[in-house]
Protein backbone atom coordinates (compact mmCIF):
# COMPACT_ATOMS: atom_id res chain seq x y z
CA UNK A 1 0.00 0.00 0.00
CA UNK A 2 1.85 3.02 -0.52
CA UNK A 3 0.53 6.46 0.49
CA UNK A 4 0.46 8.62 -1.98
CA UNK A 5 0.54 12.00 -0.36
CA UNK A 6 4.57 11.03 -0.93
CA UNK A 7 6.96 11.58 -4.23
CA UNK A 8 8.22 7.66 -4.56
CA UNK A 9 9.59 7.00 -1.88
CA UNK A 10 9.74 9.62 -0.24
CA UNK A 11 12.61 11.99 -1.18
CA UNK A 12 11.89 14.90 -4.36
CA UNK A 13 13.13 13.92 -7.45
CA UNK A 14 16.14 16.61 -6.98
CA UNK A 15 17.36 15.01 -4.27
CA UNK A 16 17.48 11.61 -5.81
CA UNK A 17 19.06 12.82 -8.88
CA UNK A 18 21.79 14.63 -6.34
CA UNK A 19 22.11 11.33 -4.12
CA UNK A 20 22.84 9.29 -7.37
CA UNK A 21 25.26 11.45 -9.00
CA UNK A 22 27.35 10.92 -5.77
CA UNK A 23 26.65 6.96 -6.08
CA UNK A 24 27.95 7.24 -9.19
CA UNK A 25 31.32 8.76 -8.12
CA UNK A 26 31.40 6.47 -5.69
CA UNK A 27 31.40 3.37 -7.43
CA UNK A 28 33.79 4.89 -10.03
CA UNK A 29 36.20 5.96 -6.79
CA UNK A 30 35.74 2.52 -4.55
CA UNK A 31 36.20 3.70 -1.13
CA UNK A 32 36.62 7.35 -1.58
CA UNK A 33 33.67 8.99 0.76
CA UNK A 34 32.04 11.19 -1.67
CA UNK A 35 30.54 13.94 0.08
CA UNK A 36 26.29 14.51 -0.32
CA UNK A 37 23.76 17.24 0.14
CA UNK A 38 22.14 14.73 3.19
CA UNK A 39 18.57 15.83 3.98
CA UNK A 40 16.62 15.63 7.00
CA UNK A 41 14.86 12.26 7.64
CA UNK A 42 11.88 11.69 9.21
CA UNK A 43 13.59 9.83 12.04
CA UNK A 44 16.58 11.02 13.98
CA UNK A 45 20.31 10.60 12.86
CA UNK A 46 21.95 7.65 13.99
CA UNK A 47 18.91 6.06 12.87
CA UNK A 48 20.23 4.88 9.54
CA UNK A 49 19.24 8.37 7.75
CA UNK A 50 22.52 7.60 5.07
CA UNK A 51 20.99 4.13 4.49
CA UNK A 52 17.83 5.74 4.15
CA UNK A 53 18.38 8.05 1.15
CA UNK A 54 20.78 5.44 -0.42
CA UNK A 55 18.15 3.04 -0.64
CA UNK A 56 15.00 5.48 -1.36
CA UNK A 57 17.72 6.22 -4.55
CA UNK A 58 18.39 3.09 -5.65
CA UNK A 59 14.82 1.48 -5.05
CA UNK A 60 12.48 0.66 -8.03
CA UNK A 61 8.48 -0.38 -7.96
CA UNK A 62 9.61 -4.06 -8.62
CA UNK A 63 12.33 -4.50 -5.53
CA UNK A 64 12.33 -6.56 -2.69
CA UNK A 65 13.35 -5.24 0.18
CA UNK A 66 14.82 -6.82 3.33
CA UNK A 67 16.36 -4.47 6.40
CA UNK A 68 18.05 -5.87 9.05
CA UNK A 69 19.23 -4.30 12.69
CA UNK A 70 22.70 -6.01 13.47
CA UNK A 71 21.52 -9.10 11.98
CA UNK A 72 17.53 -8.75 13.14
CA UNK A 73 14.62 -8.42 10.84
CA UNK A 74 12.41 -7.76 14.17
CA UNK A 75 14.16 -4.58 16.26
CA UNK A 76 13.01 -1.41 16.01
CA UNK A 77 15.25 -0.44 13.84
CA UNK A 78 14.45 -2.72 11.17
CA UNK A 79 10.85 -2.64 11.53
CA UNK A 80 10.49 1.37 11.08
CA UNK A 81 12.46 1.54 8.20
CA UNK A 82 10.94 -1.36 6.29
CA UNK A 83 7.36 0.48 6.92
CA UNK A 84 8.58 3.17 5.60
CA UNK A 85 9.23 2.04 2.25
CA UNK A 86 6.40 0.13 2.47
CA UNK A 87 4.30 2.81 2.84
CA UNK A 88 6.49 5.56 0.56
CA UNK A 89 7.86 3.59 -2.22
CA UNK A 90 4.48 0.59 -2.02
CA UNK A 91 7.65 -2.09 -2.32
CA UNK A 92 7.99 -5.69 -1.22
CA UNK A 93 9.28 -7.00 1.44
CA UNK A 94 10.84 -9.76 2.91
CA UNK A 95 12.97 -11.35 5.83
CA UNK A 96 14.13 -14.04 3.65
CA UNK A 97 18.08 -12.91 2.35
CA UNK A 98 17.57 -14.62 -1.02
CA UNK A 99 14.72 -13.47 -2.09
CA UNK A 100 15.24 -9.68 -1.43
CA UNK A 101 17.10 -7.25 -3.64
CA UNK A 102 18.00 -4.40 -2.03
CA UNK A 103 18.89 -5.12 1.97
CA UNK A 104 19.78 -2.14 4.00
CA UNK A 105 21.46 -3.24 6.76
CA UNK A 106 23.04 -1.65 10.24
CA UNK A 107 26.39 -3.47 11.39
CA UNK A 108 25.63 -7.27 10.03
CA UNK A 109 26.37 -8.78 6.56
CA UNK A 110 23.49 -11.61 6.09
CA UNK A 111 25.28 -15.22 7.01
CA UNK A 112 24.01 -16.56 3.25
CA UNK A 113 26.27 -15.38 0.47
CA UNK A 114 24.64 -12.57 -1.21
CA UNK A 115 24.51 -13.45 -5.20
CA UNK A 116 24.47 -10.82 -8.43
CA UNK A 117 22.20 -8.14 -8.61
CA UNK A 118 21.44 -7.69 -5.37
CA UNK A 119 22.70 -4.59 -3.39
CA UNK A 120 23.37 -4.25 0.05
CA UNK A 121 23.26 -0.73 1.56
CA UNK A 122 24.77 -0.38 4.81
CA UNK A 123 24.05 2.58 7.82
CA UNK A 124 27.15 4.14 8.74
CA UNK A 125 27.61 6.33 11.93
CA UNK A 126 31.44 7.31 11.68
CA UNK A 127 32.85 6.97 7.86
CA UNK A 128 36.13 8.21 8.55
CA UNK A 129 38.35 5.90 9.48
CA UNK A 130 41.03 8.01 9.95
CA UNK A 131 38.28 10.42 12.55
CA UNK A 132 39.49 8.97 16.23
CA UNK A 133 43.27 8.95 15.00
CA UNK A 134 42.93 12.87 13.43
CA UNK A 135 39.88 14.98 14.14
CA UNK A 136 40.20 17.64 11.66
CA UNK A 137 38.32 17.14 8.05
CA UNK A 138 40.88 19.00 6.22
CA UNK A 139 43.79 17.16 7.51
CA UNK A 140 41.87 13.11 6.68
CA UNK A 141 41.14 14.44 3.50
CA UNK A 142 44.45 14.96 2.90
CA UNK A 143 45.93 11.89 4.35
CA UNK A 144 43.52 10.60 1.83
CA UNK A 145 45.08 12.02 -0.88
CA UNK A 146 48.66 11.15 0.08
CA UNK A 147 48.14 7.76 1.14
CA UNK A 148 49.02 8.42 4.49
CA UNK A 149 47.72 5.95 6.32
CA UNK A 150 50.60 5.13 8.23
CA UNK A 151 48.67 6.26 11.60
CA UNK A 152 46.06 3.62 11.02
CA UNK A 153 49.37 1.13 11.61
CA UNK A 154 50.38 2.74 14.66
CA UNK A 155 47.17 2.44 15.88
CA UNK A 156 46.68 -1.42 15.12
CA UNK A 157 50.20 -1.56 16.38
CA UNK A 158 49.51 0.03 19.57
CA UNK A 159 46.28 -2.33 20.02
CA UNK A 160 49.02 -5.14 19.82
CA UNK A 161 51.57 -3.69 22.34
CA UNK A 162 48.81 -3.05 24.72
CA UNK A 163 46.69 -6.60 24.51
CA UNK A 164 48.95 -8.42 22.71
CA UNK A 165 46.57 -8.95 19.59
CA UNK A 166 44.84 -6.35 17.12
CA UNK A 167 41.73 -5.76 19.58
CA UNK A 168 39.71 -3.72 17.40
CA UNK A 169 36.86 -6.19 17.08
CA UNK A 170 34.54 -4.26 14.56
CA UNK A 171 34.52 -1.29 12.42
CA UNK A 172 38.14 -2.85 11.10
CA UNK A 173 40.12 -0.84 9.06
CA UNK A 174 40.00 -2.42 5.43
CA UNK A 175 42.31 -1.02 1.97
CA UNK A 176 40.27 -0.90 -0.84
CA UNK A 177 42.34 -1.99 -3.87
CA UNK A 178 45.44 -1.02 -2.75
CA UNK A 179 44.13 2.15 -2.35
CA UNK A 180 41.59 4.23 0.18
CA UNK A 181 41.42 2.55 3.44
CA UNK A 182 37.79 2.51 4.17
CA UNK A 183 35.56 2.59 7.43
CA UNK A 184 33.60 -0.97 6.80
CA UNK A 185 30.93 0.78 9.23
CA UNK A 186 30.83 -0.76 12.80
CA UNK A 187 29.93 -4.50 11.27
CA UNK A 188 32.04 -7.32 13.51
CA UNK A 189 35.60 -7.83 11.59
CA UNK A 190 33.95 -11.41 11.81
CA UNK A 191 32.32 -10.01 8.51
CA UNK A 192 35.28 -8.31 6.37
CA UNK A 193 36.13 -11.32 4.69
CA UNK A 194 32.39 -11.12 2.78
CA UNK A 195 33.66 -7.76 1.81
CA UNK A 196 35.93 -8.61 -0.39
CA UNK A 197 34.80 -10.21 -3.97
CA UNK A 198 31.31 -9.68 -3.20
CA UNK A 199 29.14 -10.35 -6.56
CA UNK A 200 26.54 -7.67 -4.54
CA UNK A 201 27.30 -4.08 -4.83
CA UNK A 202 27.34 -2.63 -1.58
CA UNK A 203 26.43 1.09 -0.54
CA UNK A 204 27.24 3.00 2.41
CA UNK A 205 25.95 6.10 3.74
CA UNK A 206 26.43 8.15 6.81
CA UNK A 207 23.54 10.78 6.72
CA UNK A 208 24.74 12.69 9.61
CA UNK A 209 28.51 13.04 7.95
CA UNK A 210 27.11 13.69 4.80
CA UNK A 211 29.23 10.84 2.83
CA UNK A 212 28.42 7.73 0.36
CA UNK A 213 30.78 5.06 -0.25
CA UNK A 214 30.58 1.68 -2.43
CA UNK A 215 32.38 -1.24 -3.11
CA UNK A 216 31.12 -2.55 -6.58
CA UNK A 217 31.29 -6.30 -7.31
CA UNK A 218 34.56 -7.83 -7.21
CA UNK A 219 36.74 -5.38 -5.19
CA UNK A 220 39.57 -6.53 -3.52
CA UNK A 221 39.19 -5.51 0.32
CA UNK A 222 42.15 -6.04 2.64
CA UNK A 223 41.51 -6.29 6.13
CA UNK A 224 44.57 -4.26 7.39
CA UNK A 225 47.03 -6.10 9.28
CA UNK A 226 50.80 -7.31 9.98
CA UNK A 227 53.07 -9.46 8.76
CA UNK A 228 53.35 -11.59 12.45
CA UNK A 229 50.07 -10.30 13.22
CA UNK A 230 47.51 -11.28 10.50
CA UNK A 231 43.70 -10.73 10.51
CA UNK A 232 41.68 -13.05 12.65
CA UNK A 233 38.12 -12.88 11.35
CA UNK A 234 36.99 -13.94 15.52
CA UNK A 235 33.39 -14.88 16.71
CA UNK A 236 32.53 -16.07 20.27
CA UNK A 237 33.97 -19.83 20.24
CA UNK A 238 30.38 -21.48 20.71
CA UNK A 239 27.49 -22.82 18.72
CA UNK A 240 24.15 -21.34 18.25
CA UNK A 241 22.23 -22.53 21.30
CA UNK A 242 18.68 -22.23 19.18
CA UNK A 243 19.73 -24.02 15.44
CA UNK A 244 23.35 -25.19 16.62
CA UNK A 245 25.25 -23.46 13.85
CA UNK A 246 29.10 -23.15 14.01
CA UNK A 247 29.93 -20.84 11.30
CA UNK A 248 27.93 -18.06 12.19
CA UNK A 249 28.28 -14.91 14.16
CA UNK A 250 26.93 -15.19 17.95
CA UNK A 251 24.75 -12.71 19.87
CA UNK A 252 25.53 -13.19 23.78
CA UNK A 253 22.04 -12.87 25.41
CA UNK A 254 21.86 -12.67 29.59
CA UNK A 255 18.91 -15.01 30.65
CA UNK A 256 18.68 -14.10 34.39
CA UNK A 257 19.97 -13.13 37.24
CA UNK A 258 22.26 -16.02 38.20
CA UNK A 259 24.56 -15.23 35.36
CA UNK A 260 23.14 -17.72 32.69
CA UNK A 261 23.96 -16.64 28.97
CA UNK A 262 23.05 -18.30 26.08
CA UNK A 263 24.74 -17.46 22.58
CA UNK A 264 21.94 -17.30 19.07
CA UNK A 265 23.22 -16.34 16.08
CA UNK A 266 22.61 -12.59 15.26
CA UNK A 267 21.44 -13.60 11.67
CA UNK A 268 17.79 -14.32 12.54
CA UNK A 269 17.10 -15.16 9.28
CA UNK A 270 19.78 -17.59 8.75
CA UNK A 271 18.67 -19.01 12.25
CA UNK A 272 15.27 -19.77 11.56
CA UNK A 273 16.06 -21.18 8.04
CA UNK A 274 17.98 -24.09 9.99
CA UNK A 275 15.61 -24.36 12.76
CA UNK A 276 13.04 -25.19 9.76
CA UNK A 277 15.10 -27.60 8.89
CA UNK A 278 15.70 -29.04 11.57
CA UNK A 279 18.99 -28.09 13.18
CA UNK A 280 18.34 -27.72 16.93
CA UNK A 281 20.91 -26.20 19.19
CA UNK A 282 21.49 -26.66 23.38
CA UNK A 283 18.42 -24.84 24.47
CA UNK A 284 16.34 -25.02 21.24
CA UNK A 285 13.17 -26.90 20.30
CA UNK A 286 12.47 -27.47 16.37
CA UNK A 287 10.62 -24.70 15.08
CA UNK A 288 6.86 -26.04 15.04
CA UNK A 289 7.55 -26.17 18.95
CA UNK A 290 8.94 -22.52 19.50
CA UNK A 291 12.26 -21.68 21.05
CA UNK B 1 12.20 27.15 -28.42
CA UNK B 2 11.19 24.52 -30.94
CA UNK B 3 7.40 22.84 -30.37
CA UNK B 4 9.27 19.64 -30.09
CA UNK B 5 11.73 20.45 -26.74
CA UNK B 6 8.35 20.05 -24.90
CA UNK B 7 7.64 16.80 -25.57
CA UNK B 8 9.54 13.46 -25.26
CA UNK B 9 10.47 13.37 -21.36
CA UNK B 10 9.56 10.97 -18.41
CA UNK B 11 5.37 10.29 -18.50
CA UNK B 12 6.25 9.13 -14.27
CA UNK B 13 9.22 10.65 -13.57
CA UNK B 14 9.26 9.24 -10.41
CA UNK B 15 9.46 5.76 -11.44
CA UNK B 16 10.94 6.16 -15.11
CA UNK B 17 13.72 7.73 -13.34
CA UNK B 18 14.44 4.96 -10.81
CA UNK B 19 14.30 2.49 -13.35
CA UNK B 20 16.52 4.44 -15.29
CA UNK B 21 19.09 5.00 -12.12
CA UNK B 22 19.56 1.15 -11.68
CA UNK B 23 20.07 0.37 -15.05
CA UNK B 24 22.61 3.02 -15.09
CA UNK B 25 24.17 1.89 -11.43
CA UNK B 26 24.65 -1.63 -12.97
CA UNK B 27 25.94 -0.44 -16.02
CA UNK B 28 29.05 1.26 -14.14
CA UNK B 29 29.42 -1.21 -11.41
CA UNK B 30 29.78 -4.16 -13.68
CA UNK B 31 31.76 -2.37 -16.51
CA UNK B 32 31.07 -4.63 -19.76
CA UNK B 33 27.65 -5.41 -18.84
CA UNK B 34 25.27 -3.44 -21.47
CA UNK B 35 22.02 -2.35 -20.17
CA UNK B 36 18.71 -0.63 -21.90
CA UNK B 37 17.17 2.40 -20.68
CA UNK B 38 14.19 3.68 -21.83
CA UNK B 39 11.13 5.63 -20.76
CA UNK B 40 12.21 9.18 -22.93
CA UNK B 41 12.23 10.08 -26.77
CA UNK B 42 14.58 12.78 -27.12
CA UNK B 43 15.33 15.03 -29.91
CA UNK B 44 17.87 13.78 -33.05
CA UNK B 45 20.96 13.36 -32.88
CA UNK B 46 20.67 11.80 -28.81
CA UNK B 47 19.72 8.63 -28.79
CA UNK B 48 17.54 7.37 -26.21
CA UNK B 49 19.75 5.69 -23.83
CA UNK B 50 21.85 9.08 -23.87
CA UNK B 51 18.45 11.16 -23.38
CA UNK B 52 17.11 9.03 -20.95
CA UNK B 53 20.56 9.55 -18.87
CA UNK B 54 20.39 12.83 -19.09
CA UNK B 55 16.74 13.63 -17.96
CA UNK B 56 17.77 10.68 -14.59
CA UNK B 57 21.02 12.70 -13.82
CA UNK B 58 21.31 16.29 -14.78
CA UNK B 59 19.76 19.34 -13.67
CA UNK B 60 20.48 22.79 -12.53
CA UNK B 61 23.22 21.72 -10.59
CA UNK B 62 24.86 19.81 -13.56
CA UNK B 63 26.58 22.42 -16.55
CA UNK B 64 26.50 20.22 -19.81
CA UNK B 65 28.34 20.11 -22.29
CA UNK B 66 27.19 19.53 -26.46
CA UNK B 67 30.34 18.78 -28.31
CA UNK B 68 29.54 17.86 -32.12
CA UNK B 69 26.45 17.26 -33.88
CA UNK B 70 24.56 17.22 -30.20
CA UNK B 71 25.12 20.95 -30.22
CA UNK B 72 22.19 21.73 -32.28
CA UNK B 73 19.37 23.89 -31.68
CA UNK B 74 16.79 20.89 -31.04
CA UNK B 75 19.12 19.17 -28.76
CA UNK B 76 19.78 22.50 -26.36
CA UNK B 77 16.31 23.53 -26.33
CA UNK B 78 15.10 20.12 -24.86
CA UNK B 79 17.72 19.49 -22.19
CA UNK B 80 16.90 22.94 -20.78
CA UNK B 81 13.24 22.69 -20.98
CA UNK B 82 13.33 19.27 -19.12
CA UNK B 83 16.18 19.31 -17.30
CA UNK B 84 17.54 23.01 -16.16
CA UNK B 85 20.78 21.99 -16.84
CA UNK B 86 23.12 24.97 -18.21
CA UNK B 87 24.76 24.69 -20.76
CA UNK B 88 29.12 25.55 -21.06
CA UNK B 89 32.18 24.72 -22.53
CA UNK B 90 34.50 21.64 -21.92
CA UNK B 91 35.87 22.37 -19.26
CA UNK B 92 33.16 23.22 -16.83
CA UNK B 93 30.98 20.61 -17.65
CA UNK B 94 29.44 17.44 -15.36
CA UNK B 95 28.30 15.87 -18.40
CA UNK B 96 29.93 15.73 -21.51
CA UNK B 97 27.48 14.60 -24.89
CA UNK B 98 29.02 13.77 -28.28
CA UNK B 99 30.87 11.34 -30.42
CA UNK B 100 34.28 10.10 -29.43
CA UNK B 101 35.66 12.33 -31.82
CA UNK B 102 33.86 15.26 -31.22
CA UNK B 103 35.08 14.49 -27.42
CA UNK B 104 38.61 14.97 -28.45
CA UNK B 105 40.53 16.07 -27.22
CA UNK B 106 39.07 14.43 -23.89
CA UNK B 107 42.26 16.11 -21.57
CA UNK B 108 39.87 18.95 -21.50
CA UNK B 109 37.63 17.53 -19.20
CA UNK B 110 37.77 17.35 -15.64
CA UNK B 111 39.20 14.53 -13.37
CA UNK B 112 38.68 15.99 -10.50
CA UNK B 113 41.57 16.84 -7.26
CA UNK B 114 43.38 15.10 -5.17
CA UNK B 115 41.27 16.45 -2.35
CA UNK B 116 38.08 15.77 -3.96
CA UNK B 117 38.06 13.16 -7.33
CA UNK B 118 34.65 13.16 -7.22
CA UNK B 119 34.89 16.62 -9.01
CA UNK B 120 35.41 15.02 -12.30
CA UNK B 121 33.39 15.21 -15.62
CA UNK B 122 30.94 12.28 -17.00
CA UNK B 123 31.55 11.78 -20.71
CA UNK B 124 28.00 10.16 -22.32
CA UNK B 125 29.88 8.91 -25.81
CA UNK B 126 27.69 8.19 -28.57
CA UNK B 127 28.53 4.95 -30.41
CA UNK B 128 27.63 3.77 -33.91
CA UNK B 129 27.68 0.21 -32.64
CA UNK B 130 28.07 -1.06 -28.93
CA UNK B 131 28.78 -4.72 -28.16
CA UNK B 132 30.66 -7.22 -25.64
CA UNK B 133 33.74 -7.43 -28.11
CA UNK B 134 36.92 -5.26 -28.45
CA UNK B 135 39.01 -4.21 -25.21
CA UNK B 136 39.48 -6.57 -22.52
CA UNK B 137 38.44 -4.26 -19.40
CA UNK B 138 39.31 -5.71 -15.54
CA UNK B 139 38.99 -4.05 -12.14
CA UNK B 140 36.74 -3.47 -9.35
CA UNK B 141 32.49 -4.37 -10.66
CA UNK B 142 34.40 -7.22 -13.11
CA UNK B 143 34.92 -10.98 -12.46
CA UNK B 144 38.31 -11.61 -14.32
CA UNK B 145 38.08 -9.99 -17.67
CA UNK B 146 34.96 -8.22 -19.65
CA UNK B 147 35.09 -7.11 -23.43
CA UNK B 148 33.63 -3.61 -24.10
CA UNK B 149 33.71 -2.57 -28.34
CA UNK B 150 35.56 1.05 -26.98
CA UNK B 151 36.04 3.84 -29.66
CA UNK B 152 40.25 3.30 -28.37
CA UNK B 153 42.32 1.94 -25.49
CA UNK B 154 45.35 4.80 -25.41
CA UNK B 155 42.73 7.30 -23.65
CA UNK B 156 41.27 5.03 -21.00
CA UNK B 157 44.65 3.29 -20.46
CA UNK B 158 45.38 6.70 -19.77
CA UNK B 159 42.52 7.92 -17.54
CA UNK B 160 43.34 5.15 -15.54
CA UNK B 161 46.57 5.67 -14.84
CA UNK B 162 45.10 9.24 -13.08
CA UNK B 163 42.97 6.82 -10.77
CA UNK B 164 41.60 7.99 -8.35
CA UNK B 165 41.54 10.86 -10.72
CA UNK B 166 39.77 10.51 -14.37
CA UNK B 167 36.69 10.83 -15.86
CA UNK B 168 34.23 8.47 -16.33
CA UNK B 169 31.97 7.55 -19.22
CA UNK B 170 28.86 5.74 -20.72
CA UNK B 171 28.69 4.33 -23.99
CA UNK B 172 25.30 4.85 -25.65
CA UNK B 173 23.91 3.48 -28.85
CA UNK B 174 20.09 2.97 -29.51
CA UNK B 175 18.60 2.28 -26.67
CA UNK B 176 21.98 0.41 -24.97
CA UNK B 177 24.49 1.63 -22.36
CA UNK B 178 27.64 0.71 -21.13
CA UNK B 179 29.28 2.04 -18.78
CA UNK B 180 33.23 2.59 -18.03
CA UNK B 181 34.94 3.93 -14.51
CA UNK B 182 37.82 5.39 -14.27
CA UNK B 183 38.59 2.65 -12.12
CA UNK B 184 38.70 0.20 -14.92
CA UNK B 185 41.72 -1.23 -16.63
CA UNK B 186 41.80 -1.34 -20.33
CA UNK B 187 43.46 -3.68 -22.71
CA UNK B 188 43.73 -3.98 -26.43
CA UNK B 189 43.29 -7.72 -27.74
Amino acid sequence: MTDHSYNFAYLDEQTKRMIRRAILKAVAVPGYQVPFASREMPMPYGWGTGGVQVTAACLVPEDVLKVIDQGADDTTNAVSIRKFFQRTAGVATTVATAEATVIQTRHRIPEQPLTAGQILVYQVPIPEPLRFLEPRETETRKMHALEEYGLMHVKLYEDIARHGSIATAYAYPVRVEGRYVMDPSPIPKFDNPKLSDSPALQLFGAGREQRIYALPPFTRVVSLDFEDHSFHASKAPHDCDLCGASESYLDEVITDDAGNRMFVCSDTDFCRTRREAGHVGRLGKTAGGGA
Amino acid sequence: MTPDALTGGFPDAPRNAARAFRAILDALSRPGEIVTLSGATPPAPLSQAAGVLVLTLADSTTPVHLAGATDCPALRDWITFHTGAPLVGAADAAFAIGRWDDLQPVSRFAVGTQDYPDRSATLIVEMPGLAASGSALSGPGIAGTALLSLPETEAFLLNNSLFPLGYDCFFTQGDSLAGLPRSTQVRAV
